[in-house]
């Protein structure tokens, strides 16, 4: 090949590295209304009244919003296709506020600081309600936290809202109790798995226009710019014709942007004035009135025979989706899809538990989607069987772990069509130096190494839902456009793309442009989520590819005055098999768009998947415990990673360390806490912690390549399942380090400490 | 009120609020490479020099550059974008918005420090933060950059 499986520099990274203007706010026009948004001070209230009459009279104030000002229609701002399976439970403004920081009032001012002068001019009166802030007395709390009648679910979710049950799964496959009974051993263990902040670096942000028809334009920083044009179209009942989204250059999504945020808010502002707008999120906001990870409760029991065979995984959940449903159900159900396939020598398995209503700040899509929480609860688990049973963790992994050609209780006769995860084992040992260090070095009075691991998987794209299109034209002067609805939001999506269209096609990247996205030109794409745009995108495109080679071929040959057969395309020039004819593609593409009769070339395809092939990774955590005051040091860390074909191992690389230290945060540092009353207490990064260049110690990556059939060149995803391993991997490090069982995150010194005190359960 | 600052060389006249902050009044007059990530002082992307020192625009307040010397990665784009291809082909920029600010230090450290190792390296880069590229790749970057082992 030439193209896919090099290391190819972004199509766009010089311009990003460089600074320049690129991003939504650079983009804006300029002169846009400011948008500043009153926020809730309760967790629960509802507004007995609010008065704007003395706010709206200062000068340069252009438009004061309140509940009664917006369409009184339902909608979620989850990113999933429509049908959406996430709750229609929100409204633009509401008379009733479910967290700190809901939204209250719509102000769009000439400058920020008229806009945050009127904020303080309004005033409002509450009647406050008990808000509901402990996720696990939500069930049944006097309180409910939807008791209006027009909340409405696509499909039947589970949905008990008078109990504040947003939704209930069940997956459960052979007799649990019966199987438990025979097992020799039975471990169990109840793990709680904290909310965590997205943090990417640029905050969210959108603007709007309206353009020479009179249609409405959002420039926006986001995943799912599809997505949005439908969620605005109900949330504004406008026709979604007369909406146009824009997605520029993003700084960074990890599924936060998979939520519309602000979207809504510049909108009506310039449906409203008529004016251009623009709204940015600053860093409180972003940690407080957008969306975090669901935190969980995930209790697993595990049953095995006394050889180490696994035979009952069954898991037991809740969790806390905080005021708004959006991916409550479809998070949770990841918990299950990506934990009960990956041990297959079981009798029984099961997952059933709730998600639950709290009048917090809404959970979301977070990269890793249920499948970070679920792994660290599982694979925790797991180590501990390893334990009880005196076996190497790894062998117990190496013996019970689904293989490549095997099937397992949850897939119904389907076979798992690529994994290499037990060569990832082996060489992550190697790069460790697992037999000689595990699982615990004494390096002084004080201090102790230890070495922990764990494996996860993810998928590829939501099978038999998302389906992605792509299109690529011949241009006047023998190049191509790439059109696309996927958002790269600094993965490199785009060039990974472009490498596979260029293999397909045997031409250089650089004569492809790729444009992505905006849903007046791009044909359509759900979005970048889910670790689809490599899988999904990436077969559409090459299948475009194909589609217009084939055209190419056929118009060249017609140009020869032979048949397709009898011509061949190199990428440069359509040469006759035999005989001297040939026409360049640049003569051909010129002949294509001039004079009459002509046809310009343009390869379709639209693909959406049957299956969602998942990548594996197998994670190993070397960690240094002062055993004085509990301080935890990550030395090294091993990912070893399936993800079939790499199409860019330097970007693959990248996302891959990118995921780990992400996981690394989620392990050790990052915990979304509220105070007593609901109100966000880590809305900066003073309190809010992500890992900085000291925390990490070292990453080391390595890549076991299998070939996934049903994938473009073979390849999986990697974007989700390289954030999961690094808390159950760093977890049983603890553990072997200094004998302190941590089951819920982080792994904070403190919990260390106390830990070894009391030689109890954390 | 009025200030007057030397920008990428060139002298300008800013009208500034008392409490206006350099990095916003810097966008305002389209300096658009100057970006913020927070509110606190923690996360290093609103760097720029000032008389040749990093410095966060964020929090400096705009009056206190009247005539001083600002430097944006626009007033230093032939090192910038010799560093920005080695950075560019490890891979190690994502979404580019850390870029800016994290290249400014660099800079200013190479400036500044002579052979360093590679905790130095870390140590001076501690203030940016990078959410997407973990990084290693980064540093791997400055290291061939600075032609350290
Ligand atoms: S914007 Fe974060 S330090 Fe200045
Ligand atoms: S590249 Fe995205 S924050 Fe650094």
């Amino acid at each position: 090949m030439k193209t896919v499986g090099k290391g190819i520099s972004k199509i766009d990274g010089m311009s990003i590295a460089t600074g320049k203007p690129v991003y939504t706010e650079d983009l804006a026009m300029a002169n846009s209304l400011v948008v500043k948004l009153l926020r809730s001070p309760h967790a629960f209230a509802k507004i007995n009244s609010i008065d704007t009459t003395i706010a709206e009279k200062l000068e340069g104030v252009e438009c004061i919003l309140t509940y009664k000002d917006v369409p009184k229609q339902r909608f979620s701002l989850a990113g999933q296709s429509y049908p959406e399976p996430s709750p229609y439970d929100r409204l633009i403004l509401e008379e009733v506020v479910r967290y700190v920081g809901d939204e209250v009032a719509i102000i769009a001012a000439i400058d920020e600081k008229t806009a945050l002068k009127a904020m303080s001019l309004i005033k409002v009166k509450y009647e406050l309600f008990d808000p509901v802030l402990d996720f696990e007395k939500a069930i049944g709390h006097a309180s409910i936290v939807h008791a209006e009648n027009d909340v409405h679910c696509n499909f039947d979710i589970g949905m008990k809202k008078e109990l504040n049950i947003v939704s209930s799964h069940k997956v459960e496959v052979g007799n649990i109790d019966e199987e438990i009974k025979k097992c020799d051993i039975v471990v169990e263990e109840t793990y709680y798995t904290q909310a965590n902040a997205h943090a990417m670096m640029e905050t969210y942000r959108a603007s709007s226009y309206l353009d020479h028809t009179g249609r409405l334009v959002i420039v926006s920083s986001t995943q799912i710019p599809f997505h949005v044009r439908r969620q605005l179209a109900k949330a504004l009942q406008i026709p979604a014709s007369k909406i146009r989204v824009i997605k520029p250059r993003i700084g960074g999504g990890f599924g936060g942007k998979q939520t519309s945020a602000v979207e809504i808010f510049t909108a009506i502002v310039t449906l409203k004035t008529g004016k251009p707008a623009i709204i940015i999120y600053d860093r409180k906001e972003t940690f407080s009135c957008t969306t975090s990870r669901h935190a969980m409760r995930l209790s697993v029991r595990l049953g095995a025979d006394s050889n180490g065979y696994i035979r009952v995984v069954d898991i037991q959940g809740l969790s806390d989706t905080g005021a708004y449903g959006e991916h409550a159900s479809t998070v949770f159900s990841v918990v299950g899809d990506k934990t009960l396939p990956l041990y297959n020598k079981t009798t029984a398995v099961r997952f059933t538990g709730n998600v639950v209503y709290t009048n917090k700040m809404p959970a979301g899509a977070f990269r890793g989607y249920g499948a970070t929480q679920g792994a660290y609860a599982l694979e925790s688990t797991i180590n501990l069987l390893a334990e009880k049973l005196a076996m190497d963790p790894t062998e117990i992994r190496l013996m019970n772990l689904i293989k490549e050609g095997e099937t397992c209780l949850t897939y119904n006769g389907k076979l798992l069509g690529s994994s290499t995860l037990h060569k990832c084992i082996e060489k992550g040992k190697e790069l460790i130096g697992w037999k000689e260090r595990y699982p615990v070095q004494q390096i002084d009075k004080n201090r102790v190494r230890a070495i922990g691991m764990a494996v996860t998987m993810q998928g590829s794209g939501i099978a038999g839902i998302d389906t992605a299109s792509a299109e690529i034209r011949l241009n006047d002067d023998g190049n191509f456009t790439l059109l696309i609805g996927s958002t790269d939001m600094g993965t490199g999506s785009d060039t990974i793309l472009a490498q596979m269209a260029a293999e397909i096609l045997e031409i250089p990247i650089e004569n492809i442009i790729v444009n992505a996205a905006d849903t007046d030109i791009s044909p359509y794409d759900p979005g970048s989520y889910a670790s689809s745009t490599t899988y999904v995108t990436g077969m559409a495109v090459v299948q475009a590819a194909q589609d217009l080679k084939r055209q190419i071929i056929e118009s060249g040959a017609k140009f020869l005055e032979v048949s397709s057969e009898e011509v061949e395309f190199d990428g440069e020039t359509i040469s006759m098999i035999k005989g001297e004819g040939s026409v360049r593609l640049e003569k051909l593409a010129e002949f294509l768009v001039l004079g009459t009769g002509k046809r310009q070339l343009v390869g379709n395809a639209t693909y959406g998947s049957p299956v969602s092939p998942p990548p594996f990774i197998a994670g190993f955590a070397e960690v240094e415990i002062d055993k004085e005051t509990g301080k935890i040091d990550l030395i090294d860390y091993v990912a070893v990673v399936d993800c079939g074909t790499v199409i860019n191992p330097k970007l693959a690389r990248i996302q891959v360390e990118g995921g780990i230290v992400q996981g690394i945060g989620m392990a050790l540092y990052e915990d979304v806490k509220f105070g007593d009353k609901g109100k966000l207490l880590t809305n900066t990064f003073m309190q809010y912690k992500i890992p900085c260049r000291k925390d990490i110690g070292n990453v080391q990556v390595a890549f076991e390549e299998s070939f996934e059939k049903t994938g473009p060149f073979g390849a999986k995803s990697i974007g989700e399942v390289v954030i999961n391993t690094p808390a159950p991997a760093i977890a049983h490090a603890v553990y072997n380090a200094v004998g302190v069982r941590v089951t819920s995150l982080p792994i904070t010194p403190e919990k260390v400490f106390m830990g070894m005190q009391n030689k109890i359960n954390f | 009120m009025q200030i007057e600052v030397i920008v990428n060389l060139k002298k300008i006249k800013m009208e500034v609020d008392a409490n206006e902050f350099l990095a916003d009044t810097l966008r305002k007059y389209g300096i658009l490479s100057v970006r913020k990530g927070c509110d606190t002082t923690c996360c290093g992307l609103c760097t720029v020099w000032i008389d040749d020192k990093p410095t966060l625009s964020c929090t400096t307040l705009s009056f206190r550059a009247n005539g001083r010397k600002i430097t944006t990665i626009e007033g230093v784009h032939k090192e910038a974008d010799e560093f920005a291809q080695i950075l560019v082909a490890e891979g190690a920029e994502q979404c580019g918005f850390c870029s800016p600010g994290f290249i400014m230090t660099v800079l200013a450290m190479k400036n500044e420090l002579t052979n360093p190792t590679e905790e130095t390296i870390v140590h001076y880069l501690t203030g940016n933060l990078c959410r997407c590229t973990g990084y290693m790749g980064q540093l791997r970057a400055i290291k061939t950059y600075l032609g350290v082992q």
